[in-house]
C-alpha cells in the first residue's frame, strides 16, 4: 500500500471531519477518485472514520455505484429499463459489445472502461439512454455508439465527447448536459408563472403554526407517490420532541417512468429551495438535505450553485430571509444507485452514512427519524407545492383538481406515444383523455404509478388520474397492442428483484419467485395451477413485506394477472403425460448420462 | 412511564399489556404463542422474518415491532395468516440449502422446528440451490452460509452484547450475506467462543466446533414438544 494512496484516502476522511454520518460522501469520493473501494481503501476508511471494516464493506457492498473490484475510468451505464427495451436498447447494446469488446460487467483489457446495465435513469421520454460517468446520453443509437466509443478511445475524456445542449437550464455553464426538459405542458401551479420568493416571504410573516394550517387547508397531498397529507406529517414532526429537527428533500426519483423532479430540479430549484425552506419554518427545524440520486449526480454542480446564490442574497443561512432567529441551510447528500433509498426510512438510513436499509416502524421518521431526530420527508414537488400555496393561498391552490386530491400534479408519460414527457394537469383526468393528448394510439395497457402501481386495460381508461382512483407518483408509461405483456411483467420483476434492499424475507426470495414464475410461463412450460401459485405468492409478498417496495413489487404479476389473464392463458399448456411442463426427462438425465457415459434406453432422442 | 393497562385482543381472546409493550411480548406473557424466528429476547426487535405477521384492525403488521393499541383486534392464528407464514418459512428453505437430515443443528433448530409446526414437510416452492461459502477458519467456530436465514442476530448481539462487531450484512437483495470484520476469514476477527453473537444463532450457521450431535435424539430442544410450547400456558390447544 503506497504512502501517496494512505494520505489521499485520510485527506478524503478527513474532508468530511471524519464523521461516520458522512461515510455515503467518503465512499463516494473514494470510488471516484480511485474506480473502486478496495479492501486496502475499506481497511483504511474503517480507521480513519472510527469504524469497523465491516460496516464500511456493508456500505460499499450495497450501492450499485460503488465496488471492491476496479473499474475504468469512464463506466458506461446503459439502461435497461422497459422503455428503453421497447425504444431499441438492446442493438444499441451490441454497438456498445462490438465496439468495445467487452460484455454487460466487464472492463477493457486496458483497464480504461466499463461497460454495465443500469435500471431506470429518469429518461424514459429520451431513450435509449445511457450514463457515461455522471453524464447523461440519450436518444441512443447504433451510429451515435460508434462516434461514442471513437472518442472515448481517442482520449478517454467524457465530458470531450460534442454533444448538443438541451433546452432551458441543460444547456447552463454548471450542467452542459444534452438532456431535454420535454415539458409539454406547463400546469398554473408548478410552472406557471410566480413571483420569486413571494411563497417564502409569505410563511415567514406567519407563524409556524399558521403556514401548517395553510398547508392543510390547502389539502395537499404528498407527491412522491403515497400521498399522505403534506400539512398532518409537519405537524407531527413539529409536535414532536426534540430541539434538533430536519427537513429532507427526496429526490431519489428512482420510480421507473418517472421524470418529472429532474425537470423541476432543472427548471425550478429555486422554488425547490424556497419550499424546502418554508418547511424548515413550519417544522422547527435549521437544516435541510436533499438527497439527490446519482443518476442526477450532472445536476449536482448546478443546485450547489443555486443554493450558493440563495446563501450569498441572505435566503440561506443566518436569519435565513431576513428573518430573526431563523438560522435555515441546506446540504445535498449523494446517493450511489439504490432504488429502494427513494423509501423515506431508506433514505434516511442512507443520509446517515448506512446501508440503505428501511427502518422499523414505528417509530416513524416525524417522531425519530434522521439520527434519531424529528424528520419529515418530502418529495421534490411538493415542496414546490408548499411555495406555491404560501405564495397564493390555500383556496387558490385547491381551484383545480378532484374534491380528494386538489390542485395539479406533474405526469411524466412515456412509451408508446407521439409526444413523451412531463404534463401539468389537474387531478381527475381521465386516462383516454390523457392518452388523446400525448398522441397515444393502439392501447394495450397503460401502466400507472410505475410497476408498483397498476397495469390497465382498456377496460379501466374511463377511471381518473388521483389519489382515490388511479393514483401515481408521475409514472405513466403507455403500450401499444405489439407488446407483450408477459414479457414486461417479467422485466419489471427482473427490476424489483436487483433492487430488494434483502432485508426481509417475503421481499428478498418472494420476488425472485415471483420473477421464476413469469419466466417459466413466458418459456411456455406454464399450466394453470402456475397462475394460483403466482397470484398466492404475491399476495403473501405483499402482505408480509416490511417496506413499500415489497409491499407493491408484486403488482406488475397481480395486476396483469387481473387485467390480461386471457394473456397468460394463451400460452399455458396442458400436461398430457402427467408430467410437470416445466420437467424435461432428458435434460434432468443428461447429467448421470455424462458421469456414466451410457445414454438412457427409454429415453432417447 | 404511565401505569395505565392497554386491553385489545388476539383471536377474540382478552389481552392486557403495558403501554409501550409489543404485540408479540403481550401474547408472550399472556400465553399466547405467535410464531417468530429473527426475534429474541434482549436484542432490539429486527423485524427481517416477517413470520410473527399479524393482523391489526385489518392491516398486516410485525408483531415483534408493533407496540399494542387500546381496543385493536390482532389476527393470529387464521388459516389465512398461518398460510402466509407457511409461505415465508418456505421461501427460507428454498432459499438456503438446508439438509435436515445430517445438520448438526436438527432437533434445536428454530426454522426446523417452526416448520414442523406449520406443518411444512417440504416446501412447495423451487429450491434455489445457490452457491454459498463454508469459513471453518476458526479454531472453535465456524460459519456455514448455506443455513443462515439472514435474520441479524448474530450483527447484533455482537455489537450490542459483546460490545464488538464481528458480524455484519454485505451485499442487496438476493445477494446479501453475513461477513465478519475481516478481509476474509472468522479466525482473523475477534471472535471469542464465549461471544453472545456465537450462541444465539436460531439455525446452523454460526455452530460450536466438537459439539456436533452432542445431545442424543430424544432429548433435543424440540423433541418433545413442538416450538412455542414454553409460552403457551394451555399445550392442548397445539394441533
Ligand atoms: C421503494 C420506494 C421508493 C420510493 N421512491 C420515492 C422517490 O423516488 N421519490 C419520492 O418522493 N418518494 C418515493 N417514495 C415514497 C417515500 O417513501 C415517501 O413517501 C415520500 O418521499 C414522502 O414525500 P411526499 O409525502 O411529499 O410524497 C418511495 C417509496 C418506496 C416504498
Ligand atoms: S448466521 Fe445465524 S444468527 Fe447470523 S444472520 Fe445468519 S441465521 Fe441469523
Ligand atoms: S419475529 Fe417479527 S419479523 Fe421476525
Amino acid at each position: 500500500m503506497s504512502v501517496e494512496f494512505k494520505q489521499t484516502i485520510k485527506e478524503i476522511c478527513e474532508a468530511c471531519g471524519n464523521d461516520r454520518s458522512l461515510m455515503m460522501d467518503v465512499v463516494i469520493a473514494t470510488q471516484k477518485r480511485f474506480g473502486c473501494v478496495s479492501n486496502e481503501a475499506m481497511d483504511l476508511i474503517a480507521e480513519n472514520m472510527n469504524a469497523h471494516r465491516v460496516e464500511v464493506e456493508g456500505v460499499v457492498s450495497f450501492y450499485s455505484f460503488l465496488s471492491p473490484d476496479p473499474k475504468g475510468q469512464v463506466v458506461i451505464r446503459l439502461c435497461n429499463d422497459v422503455v428503453d427495451q421497447m425504444q431499441g436498447v438492446q442493438a444499441v447494446a451490441e454497438a456498445f459489445k462490438k465496439e468495445l469488446g467487452i460484455d454487460f460487467g466487464q472492463t477493457t483489457p486496458d483497464g480504461k472502461i466499463t461497460l454495465e446495465w443500469t435500471p431506470c435513469i429518469g429518461m424514459c421520454d429520451q431513450a435509449p439512454a445511457a450514463l457515461i460517468n455522471d453524464m447523461v446520453f440519450t436518444y441512443l443509437s447504433t451510429d451515435k455508439v460508434r462516434e461514442i466509443t471513437d472518442e472515448l478511445k481517442k482520449h478517454g475524456d467524457p465530458e470531450q465527447i460534442p454533444i448538443r445542449y438541451g433546452d432551458g437550464n441543460n444547456a447552463h455553464d454548471l450542467v452542459k448536459s444534452m438532456v431535454n426538459n420535454g415539458l409539454r405542458k406547463k400546469g398554473a401551479v408548478i410552472f406557471g408563472q410566480h413571483e420569486a420568493e413571494k411563497g417564502v416571504k409569505n410563511a415567514l410573516s406567519m407563524s409556524a403554526v399558521e403556514v401548517i394550517r395553510e398547508v392543510k387547508n390547502a389539502r395537499l397531498r404528498g407527491r412522491g407517490g403515497a400521498g399522505f397529507p403534506t400539512g398532518m406529517k409537519w405537524e407531527f414532526t413539529r409536535a414532536a420532541d426534540g430541539d434538533k429537527k430536519y427537513i429532507l428533500c427526496n429526490a431519489d426519483e428512482g420510480e421507473p417512468g418517472t421524470f418529472k423532479d429532474r425537470v423541476i430540479l432543472t427548471e425550478r430549484a429555486d422554488l425547490l429551495f424556497e419550499g424546502m425552506t418554508i418547511g424548515g419554518y413550519a417544522v422547527g427545524s435549521d437544516e435541510g438535505i436533499l438527497y439527490l440520486r446519482a443518476e442526477y449526480a450532472y445536476l449536482r454542480a448546478f443546485l450547489e450553485n443555486v443554493l450558493k446564490e440563495r446563501r450569498d442574497r441572505g435566503l440561506l443561512g443566518k436569519n435565513a430571509c431576513g428573518k430573526d432567529g431563523f438560522d435555515f441551510d441546506i446540504r445535498i447528500q449523494m446517493g450511489a444507485g439504490a432504488y429502494i433509498c427513494g423509501e423515506e426510512t431508506a433514505l434516511i438510513s442512507s443520509c446517515e452514512g448506512l446501508r440503505g436499509d428501511p427502518k422499523n416502524r414505528p417509530p416513524f421518521p416525524a417522531q425519530k427519524g434522521y439520527k434519531e431526530c424529528p424528520t419529515s420527508v418530502n418529495n421534490v414537488e411538493t415542496f414546490c407545492a408548499v411555495a406555491r400555496i404560501l405564495d397564493k393561498g390555500a383556496a387558490w391552490f385547491s381551484e383545480v383538481g378532484s374534491q380528494g386530491s386538489p390542485s395539479t400534479k406533474l405526469l411524466s408519460v412515456s412509451g408508446d406515444c407521439t409526444n413523451p414527457g412531463v404534463y401539468e394537469f389537474p387531478f381527475g383526468m381521465r386516462v383516454d383523455d390523457l392518452l388523446k393528448k400525448v398522441g397515444a394510439q393502439d392501447v394495450q395497457a397503460v401502466l400507472i404509478g410505475g410497476p408498483s402501481g397498476q397495469l390497465i386495460g382498456s377496460a379501466d381508461f374511463e377511471r381518473t388520474i388521483c389519489y382515490d382512483d388511479l393514483a401515481t407518483g408521475g409514472s405513466v408509461i403507455v403500450f401499444n397492442s405489439k407488446r407483450n405483456i408477459l414479457e414486461i411483467v417479467g422485466q419489471y420483476m427482473d427490476f424489483f428483484v436487483e433492487e430488494s434492499c434483502g432485508y426481509c424475507t417475503p421481499c428478498r426470495v418472494g420476488n425472485v419467485l415471483l420473477r421464476n414464475g413469469i419466466e417459466k410461463i413466458i418459456h411456455g412450460q406454464g399450466e394453470k395451477a402456475d397462475l394460483d401459485y403466482l397470484q398466492e405468492l404475491g399476495e403473501t409478498v405483499k402482505l408480509a413485506s416490511r417496506c413499500g417496495l415489497g409491499q407493491t413489487s408484486p403488482n406488475p404479476v397481480l395486476t396483469s394477472l387481473k387485467n390480461f389473464r386471457a394473456v397468460y392463458e394463451a400460452v399455458l399448456i396442458e400436461p398430457t403425460d402427467g408430467q410437470q411442463p416445466s420437467f424435461d426427462i432428458k435434460a434432468a438425465l443428461s447429467v448421470s448420462e455424462d458421469l456414466t457415459g451410457r445414454k438412457s434406453e427409454i429415453y432417447k432422442d | 412511564m404511565s401505569e395505565k393497562t392497554i386491553t385489545f385482543t388476539i383471536d377474540g381472546v382478552e389481552v392486557k399489556g403495558a403501554p409501550g409493550q409489543t404485540i408479540l411480548d403481550a401474547a408472550d406473557a399472556a400465553g399466547i404463542y405467535i410464531p417468530r424466528l429473527c426475534h429474541f429476547k434482549g436484542l432490539n426487535p429486527h423485524g427481517s422474518c416477517r413470520v410473527c405477521t399479524v393482523i391489526v384492525n385489518g392491516r398486516p403488521q410485525a408483531a415483534c415491532t408493533q407496540p399494542i393499541a387500546e381496543g385493536t383486534t390482532v389476527e393470529n392464528d387464521t388459516e389465512d395468516i398461518k398460510k402466509h407464514r407457511s409461505n415465508i418459512v418456505d421461501m427460507m428453505f428454498v432459499e438456503g440449502n438446508h439438509f435436515c437430515m445430517f445438520c448438526e443443528k436438527s432437533g434445536n433448530c428454530e426454522l426446523q422446528a417452526l416448520a414442523y409446526r406449520l406443518g411444512i414437510c417440504a416446501p412447495k416452492y423451487p429450491f434455489q440451490f445457490p452457491d454459498c461459502t463454508l469459513d471453518a477458519s476458526h479454531p472453535d467456530i465456524f460459519i456455514d452460509r448455506n443455513r443462515c436465514i439472514l435474520c441479524g442476530r448474530c450483527v447484533q448481539a455482537s455489537k450490542d452484547l459483546d460490545g464488538k462487531c464481528v458480524f455484519e450484512f454485505v451485499g442487496r437483495g438476493a445477494e446479501k450475506k453475513i461477513a465478519v470484520n475481516a478481509e476474509a476469514k472468522l479466525s482473523d476477527t475477534n471472535v471469542d467462543v464465549t461471544d453472545r453473537a456465537v450462541n444465539i444463532c436460531p439455525v446452523g450457521a454460526i455452530l460450536k466446533k466438537r459439539e456436533g450431535f452432542k445431545i442424543p435424539i430424544g432429548e433435543r430442544m424440540y423433541d418433545a414438544q413442538p416450538i412455542g410450547s414454553d409460552i403457551e400456558s394451555d399445550t392442548k390447544s397445539i394441533k
